[in-house]
């Protein structure tokens, strides 16, 4: 005889936490890409290929807790932040975590190594777009605070802070990019062509990890701003 | 004429006596859950206070606020002045009125509906005295203003939560520290808690129980009260401990704990408030059959509402909690996870004041549907995660559907009652 009564099912489950689940998935992911490279250039396969299968997992993970998240999000909800920017989010973040399994992917199979002159810049690079993964992740953490808060006060400056320093490290990133690119035009004659096409694939996903990232940045932005 | 009711006498208070019981047992099992929900749903209340702050609560509010609103039901929708020389068919009236809202709350709960214990019995009244009298003997008039009501009750309430929440944001939640500034203005919202119920309880509702108090001796009682509350409420938050750590995952892990406490209080307020409404619609009828019995068969439209009657609701409510109704606050409670102290407290004082209000003024409102109103005032606050608005497409359902399910039953029961007791 019991039932679901009119107040409780007015609460519906909030799609924050599931979201910032799904960011910290996204993260986690990413951050293996590092130590992942750094197994390949010192040729142990063996550790570089569990690393690889390590962030194809948590790459599947992460697109299970999409899929739960979009199935858990009716439009007859009525929340603090529209239902559209939400699943636009996630599918955004979502597609970091894509980046992240590609580049393992393609590394591993061709068991490429980053040529010694930019292995430096290469990994500075990698380590400010995981970064600026870190930073989103940071900023969709404080979702919840915003939700508490009523997206209103204190509480939005600091998000702002956060966005804006998510920016400067895309900008790091992107920087870092032009570098690397500039590094290898200078050498790239010296190595296999097709190598080298493969590499400048890499380099160029590496650096959509900080613009996706950012991208998430200015999404959360646009919750603020309404 | 008078025969038939000093004949049936003992019967007809007997039953009255039975299915108001029933009815008040209703309420208990399932209405209060609903009322004491948000309080336990926000953590602020274990489930066990939440029952023991019910009954008590429930009980002071049937008794010393639930006198206009049993008014309204014994002889405000029903005109009773046609009816001089045939006082059984009210009699009868009534019981079957009772009969159909408790059996239509039976059957409505088994399967799962979202009914209002109010819309039940106005709509079994204004059946029984539409079919059973005559169109003219419902006052449509106090239907009106009812029906009014019901669709202000929920708007009302919103607007008084949301600016409560926005009040909250402002002085506590979106300021530098919101702990510091919680200790400071979570007093004064007991007290404001205090004041606004007690002030229309006793401006509105405490002449039934004897009690006549100038405007400004009611202010002075109103504030007192609020000053009680507010130093054991200060008591109690001193005895929080807060410990920084808690802070780090979710910022306003402390600051919600002192919000924990005004929840207390303002569950308090909702048990009352929906004691002193919702009572009425078991209790009204039964005062309406006692005033008629007693006054062997005349139909007495000055008479007090005894007050064992009201004592009668009180505890049909109480054993209905006790019996049924934990198993509903568990479940509630349970269920709403999203609603943290702050917002509960918003809620549940906009909803409360303004069933208070209503009941000040003898209108029979749902409680329930002024909660969820409340709820949603909060959540245009942009304060709650995520709100699933279909439920106002159920209330609306509720409200078609009960009205006339209520009014068939009343008829048909009358009929019964009419055919083996008249």
């Amino acid at each position: 005889m019991i039932h679901k009564s009119a107040i409780t099912s007015m609460f519906a489950g909030s799609p924050v936490h599931p979201l910032q689940q799904h960011m910290e998935k996204v993260f986690e992911c990413t951050s293996l890409l590092p130590s992942f490279v750094q197994a390949l250039a010192t040729q142990t396969f063996d550790e570089a290929e569990s690393i690889q299968k390590q962030i194809s997992k948590l790459e599947n993970e992460a697109d299970r807790l999409k899929h739960e998240l979009r199935n858990n999000l009716p439009n007859s909800l009525f929340m603090p932040m529209p239902r559209g920017q939400i699943l636009e989010i996630v599918t955004i973040q979502d597609t970091i975590a894509n980046k992240a399994k590609d580049i393992a992917g393609i590394m591993m199979g061709r068991k490429m190594q980053i040529p010694e002159p930019v292995s430096q810049i290469y990994t500075m690079f990698l380590k400010s777009s995981v970064e600026a993964v870190e930073q989103a992740l940071e900023a969709v953490n404080e979702l919840d605070e915003l939700v508490e808060t009523g997206f209103r006060g204190g509480e939005v400056n600091l998000v702002l802070d956060l966005i804006t320093k998510l920016n400067k490290i895309e900008y790091a990133s992107d920087k870092h990019e032009q570098q690397i690119r500039h590094a290898l035009f200078v050498i790239e004659k010296d190595y296999p062509s097709i190598d080298m096409m493969f590499l400048y694939q890499i380099i160029d996903w590496t650096g959509e990890l900080a613009d996706i990232a950012q991208r998430v940045g200015s999404r959360l932005q646009l919750l603020l701003a309404r | 004429m008078e025969s038939i009711i000093i004949a049936n006498a003992d019967i007809y208070i007997a039953l009255a006596v039975i299915f108001g019981l029933f009815m008040a047992w209703g309420i208990g099992a399932n209405d209060v859950a609903n009322a004491m929900g948000t309080s336990v749903g926000s953590g602020a209340l274990t489930f066990k206070q939440a029952v023991i702050i019910a009954a008590v609560f429930e009980f002071a509010g049937a008794v010393l606020a639930g006198g206009e609103v049993t008014k309204t039901i014994r002889k405000g929708i029903i005109d009773v002045s046609s009816l001089g020389g045939t006082p059984e068919i009210l009699v009868h009236g009534m019981l079957a009125s009772l009969l159909a809202a408790g059996v239509w709350l039976l059957i409505a709960t088994r399967k799962g509906w979202p009914v209002s214990t109010t819309h039940s019995i106005v709509g079994a009244l204004v059946g029984f005295g539409a079919v059973c009298i005559g169109m003219d003997a419902v006052s449509w008039d106090k239907v009106g203003t009812i029906a009014m009501s019901w669709v202000i009750s929920p708007l009302l309430a919103g607007v008084i939560s949301y600016f409560l929440f926005r009040s909250i944001q402002s002085l506590v939640i979106n300021t530098v520290d919101p702990v510091a500034n919680a200790k400071k203005y979570v007093p004064m919202y007991i007290f404001l808690v205090g004041l606004v119920i007690s002030m229309v309880t006793m401006v509105k509702g405490l002449k039934h129980v004897g009690i006549n108090l100038t405007f400004n001796e009611c202010l002075g009682v109103a504030v007192l009260l609020g000053g009680v509350l507010m130093v054991i409420g200060t008591l109690l938050i001193r005895r929080l401990t807060f410990d920084p750590k808690e802070d780090k995952h979710f910022h306003y892990t402390n600051m919600e704990k002192i919000f924990g406490v005004l929840m207390i209080f303002t569950a308090m307020a909702m048990a009352f408030a929906h004691g002193s409404n919702d009572v009425a619609n078991a209790i009204g009828p039964v005062a309406a059959i006692v005033g008629i019995v007693q006054n062997a068969g005349e139909i007495a439209s000055k008479s007090a509402t005894p007050i064992w009657v009201l004592f009668l609701g009180g505890s049909g409510i109480i054993l209905g909690l006790v019996t049924y109704g934990h198993k509903v606050i568990a479940t509630v409670g349970s269920g709403i996870t999203e609603l943290t102290p702050s917002r509960g407290f918003a809620a549940t004082l906009g909803a409360a004041t303004t069933v208070v209000l209503a009941s000040g003024t003898g209108l029979p409102i749902s409680t329930t549907h002024t909660l969820v109103g409340a709820v949603l005032g909060v959540g245009l606050a942009r304060g709650i995660g995520a709100l699933n608005v279909s439920v106002i497409q159920t209330i609306f359902l509720s409200w078609i559907v009960t009205l006339p399910a209520g009014a068939t039953l009343a008829v048909i029961f009358y009929y019964i009652l009419a055919g083996t007791l008249g």
